[in-house]
């Protein structure tokens, strides 16, 4: 098992799985229970991951709570998790955002009255992918990490195609076809660093701590890194394979657009750094100006894109793909400021797009609609809404004392050091980001409140209740962003120390 | 000779099941409930199942004669194939009665037909190969064509049975040749053989034929034109077992030919094979994905499938592992989706399969019937943590250690065109509403078969280890025939 004797990691992946499985032997038509059986898993997740936090030793650079049973020995194939103050925060950040995501579904979710009553499915497969993301960022098998990584698209899938809205069918299929080509020559990659180290060693492995100190022979490193790469650049998403980003955004039901946007985008930021920098720094350093070039696309693009929709879903949807891109130039240059600016707006990106499109779901509920125009002077009827938005959205565009922030200026600090000409697209990308952002804030809420507008009525304690630990941890964490760095600190220097070795970029 | 050499034990399985499959025709003369007969037969499935699990787990590896072997590679086979026999047995029970196949013999015929998949997997000369290949065959041509009311029935057996006559007649011509090359029909003389005259144009061309022979019998392209049509006349029940059994055994004949006698000229066959399976994988998934009727659909998938196993050939010796996990999945989720397929089919109307249309809102009306579709759908297109997965991991990673990477390449990115078309009748069962009321066939044989179906496909991905175990290092006694 491990160290300490008690495998706090596995129960923190496979409580929600219990939980999934309770809910499908329970009485269907008793949907007040089951959600709160969901809430109750996911609250005690939440207790866990907090309760793995406090227990880090945030001193230590390497793998904690490692666990590791045998699974196929034939094939070298093992059961093993462990954390590291890199993976550390993005626990919380998933449980958090699922206990979230049951209290925003506590309305019936879905477009027609079928969906809308089969609750029982819904907590299901919700539960079901809570499993999924928390075992991708835990484990350090790449054949386990495989299985996690794909298992989740089965949930995915019926969250999107039952839930969603009206062209769900289409979004789904196209997140399902896109996600899974992506990863399908990771698998390959994955194989063939399995018989890397069965032709150094004599045996197949794929634990993540043996293939690091593989030598791999010029250009394998290159080669190795493309394949992972796609799958990442597909999950984040990287221009150009952002295209099913505004379809499986839009269609899918605000609390799985939650969960995509603020879990499920950081696995592949997290697969960048875990499996690309620290198994294939080469690599990385060799395609590094190609993924900077495709990321500073991504940046400019999607901040344009998000200028002109017309649906605030999307305008969220794109900003996220510029806030994400903008983290992956921080892996690119890989230096001190710019990993510390990744891990910090990897969990901050979590919490302000969650609020933002917890904002827009709400939104949708009270007008049925979410094309921009139609809404106009919100502020005066929902007051509450007006700044629950106002502060997430503060939050994206990075006013100082708010979380987007420290990570966003730590990321331009790192970038500048690095190649200024990063640093200045990367400004130039949160100048956009502050038009759009606020333009569509002033297009929602300012201005006079006329027709449906004019009775438009204001949060209530459910809407409360799950915006308020965001906008609070927003605040928290812009105040005191030692919360995060500080326990990550050790992690960070470990992964620069690494970069540094193969001569980064200029 | 003396009595006792005679070692009867070590062909038990294949024996157990011969002997079904006669008490079934004697007691199809004076029985005529069709129930009745048809769980006489799984009983005979059961018991020899059994045998090949104990002979399993027992040691020794005793030879008949040295014409079939009793190893573990043979053993696996036969475990595969009495499974399948088992499970296509249970989902006949109620079909059988439904759609009026003459219970006598199809049941007889089935395990006929079983009898001679497990003596191919044995077999260990060229006599029996071929003997056992034309039982199979034969049971499996009247099979195809028991529904003798319906014309594609019909016309399925006709196909069949031309075309495996042809690949039967380019066995025996690639049999002579070999015999001719090295003066031996025992597969371990011809393979002792071999290595004096690696390049004898006889036994080169021996070796071609009978490739050919058996791409005809696998169903790979661009020897596969008559597998949508038979696949999709015959009886659904017929289809789940024939896709299922004689693939298993004719990838058995295949792998122990090509591995065990011909290693020396792996890199002679090592390019036919791989070149085989890309164009069966590729062709396979893309007329798949064109296809509306779902029957029909499954009988491409069928030959995708082929198409991912032949990988594991082209591996080698060390694919062979690969290979025999992979049959053991595929048996599972595939049979499990016909089963599935079965219990929407109504009589006469049917005759062709299962329209796409008809799987609409299944969900609604039957979830765990649609539950268990899903997990075959996405276990055929090689998701995680399912049965397919592990068999595509095992396989592709044969092909990596053989230096075939761009086979792996090619077969993962077929799995994504063929998610598209699994996902489909996924979409159908869960997205979209009811259609058309019919009220699936509820009948215990079929959901205790369509159960154990489901459950072995998520278990064997949940903890594929003991299968792993089990067909590890087979080709080690192989080597000692």
């Amino acid at each position: 098992m491990n160290s300490a004797g008690f495998p706090l990691l596995s129960l923190i992946v496979f409580l929600p799985l219990a939980g999934a499985l309770l809910v499908l032997v329970w009485d269907k038509r008793a949907h007040a229970s089951i959600r709160g059986i969901s809430l109750g898993v996911t609250l005690a997740v939440l207790a866990l991951t907090l309760a793995a936090v406090a227990l880090f030793r945030p001193a230590e650079a390497g793998m904690q709570w490692e666990e590791h049973l045998p699974w196929i020995p034939t094939l070298g194939i093992s059961y093993r998790l462990g954390v590291d103050g890199f993976s550390l925060f993005l626990l919380p950040l998933t449980a958090l955002l699922f206990v979230i995501a049951v209290l925003a579904s506590w309305k019936p979710v879905g477009s027609d009255e079928a969906s809308r009553s089969a609750v029982q499915g819904y907590f299901f497969w919700l539960l079901l992918l809570e499993t999924g993301v928390l075992g991708v960022f835990l484990a350090l098998d790449l054949v386990l990490f495989y299985v996690f990584w794909e298992a989740m698209l089965i949930p995915m899938y019926f969250l999107i195609g039952r839930w969603g809205g009206e062209r769900r069918a289409y979004a789904t299929v196209k997140f399902f076809i896109y996600t899974m080509a992506g990863s399908a020559l990771m698998l390959v990659a994955i194989l063939a660093l399995g018989y890397f180290a069965y032709q150094s060693t004599g045996a197949w492995t794929f634990d993540w701590q043996t293939l690091r100190g593989l030598n791999l022979p010029w250009p394998a490193p290159l080669w190795l890194f493309a394949m992972f790469g796609l799958a990442f650049a597909v999950k984040v998403p990287v221009f150009p394979f952002h295209t099913w980003l505004p379809d499986a955004y839009g269609e899918a039901p605000t609390p799985v657009t939650v969960l995509l946007a603020g879990v499920l985008s950081k696995m592949g930021i997290y697969g960048f750094v875990r499996f690309g920098l620290q198994l294939f720094p080469e690599g990385l350093r060799t395609a590094a100006p190609w993924l900077a070039v495709l990321a500073i696309i991504g940046i400019l693009y999607a901040s344009l894109s998000a200028l002109m929709q017309k649906d605030v879903k999307r305008v969220v949807a794109y900003s996220s793909v510029a806030h994400l891109s903008l983290v992956v130039l921080g892996v690119v240059v890989a230096n001190a400021q710019s990993l510390a600016g990744v891990v910090m707006q990897m969990v901050s990106h979590g919490i302000y797009v969650a609020a933002l499109f917890l904002i827009v779901g709400m939104l949708e509920e009270r007008r049925g609609t979410r094309l921009i125009a139609e809404f106009g002077g919100l502020w005066k009827p929902a007051p509450l809404l007006g700044v629950c938005f106002l502060i997430a959205m503060l939050g994206a565009v990075g006013l100082p004392g708010l979380n987007g922030f420290v990570g966003e200026f730590l990321l331009l600090v790192g970038l500048f050091q690095s190649v200024r000409a990063y640093a200045v697209l990367g400004a130039l990308g949160m100048i956009l980001g502050a038009w759009y952002m606020l333009w569509t804030f002033q297009r929602i809420m300012q201005g006079p409140a006329e027709g449906r507008n004019a009775d438009v009525p204001d949060m209530r304690g459910a809407d409360l209740l799950v915006m308020v630990p965001l906008l609070v941890l927003i605040i928290i964490l812009g105040v005191f962003p030692n919360l995060i760095l500080g326990p990550a600190g050790a992690t960070i220097d470990a992964l620069v120390g690494q970069a540094a070795a193969v001569a980064w970029l200029p | 000779m003396n009595i006792a050499d005679v070692q009867v034990v070590s062909i038990l399985p294949q024996m157990i099941m011969l002997a079904a499959a006669l008490a079934v025709f004697l007691a199809d003369l004076v029985w005529k409930d069709r129930k009745g007969i048809g769980l006489l037969a799984l009983a005979g499935a059961l018991a020899a199942f059994a045998a090949a699990a104990g002979m399993l787990a027992g040691s020794g590896a005793p030879t008949f004669q040295h014409m079939a072997a009793a190893d573990r590679f043979a053993l696996v086979i036969s475990l595969v194939v009495s499974a399948a026999a088992v499970l296509a047995l249970l989902i006949s029970l109620d079909y059988v009665v439904r759609v009026e196949l003459p219970a006598g013999e199809y049941y007889g015929l089935l395990l006929l037909a079983a009898s001679g998949m497990m003596f191919l997997g044995a077999a260990t000369h060229l006599m029996t190969l071929f003997l056992s290949l034309e039982i199979l065959s034969i049971a499996l041509y009247a099979l195809a064509g028991i529904r003798t009311t319906d014309l594609r029935s019909g016309e399925a057996a006709m196909k069949y049975f031309l075309l495996g006559a042809f690949a039967s007649a380019f066995l025996l011509y690639g049999m002579a040749l070999l015999y001719g090359a090295t003066g031996s029909t025992y597969l371990a003389g011809i393979a002792a053989a071999v290595p004096q005259k690696p390049a004898d144009p006889m036994l080169i061309g021996g070796l071609a034929l009978l490739l050919v022979g058996f791409a005809f019998k696998v169903a790979a392209v661009p020897f596969h034109m008559w597998t949508p049509d038979v696949y999709q006349g015959a009886p659904s029940s017929v289809t789940a077992f024939m896709s299922v059994g004689a693939k298993a055994a004719g990838f058995a004949a295949l792998v122990r030919v090509l591995v065990t006698v011909f290693p020396a000229l792996y890199a002679w066959w090592v390019w036919p094979v791989g070149i085989l399976a890309v164009l069966t994988m590729t062709w396979g998934n893309l007329a798949a994905l064109a296809q509306g009727n779902v029957k029909r659909m499954l009988a491409y998938s069928s030959i995708a499938h082929a198409g991912y196993i032949l990988v594991g050939v082209a591996a080698g010796e060390a694919g062979v592992s690969g290979v025999l996990f992979y049959l053991m999945a595929y048996a599972l989720m595939n049979i499990g989706a016909f089963a599935v397929l079965i219990a929407l089919e109504r009589a006469e109307a049917d005759a062709a399969g299962v329209e796409l249309a008809r799987m609409s809102g299944l969900f609604h009306r039957r979830p765990w019937l649609a539950a268990a579709m899903t997990v075959f759908m996405f276990s055929l297109a090689g998701v995680p943590p399912l049965a397919g997965f592990f068999g595509k991991l095992y396989v592709f990673s044969a092909a990596v250690r053989s230096g075939l990477m761009v086979l792996a390449i090619i077969g993962v990115i077929n799995s994504v065109i063929s998610a598209y078309y699994y996902l489909r009748v996924v979409a159908r069962m869960a997205l979209a509403g009811p259609a058309e009321e019919v009220e699936p066939a509820r009948c215990l044989g079929l959901s205790i078969g369509t159960g154990i179906a489901a459950l072995g496909t998520v278990l064997l991905g949940l903890y594929p280890t003991w299968l792993f175990n089990l067909v590890q290092g087979t080709l080690a006694v192989l080597f000692g025939g």
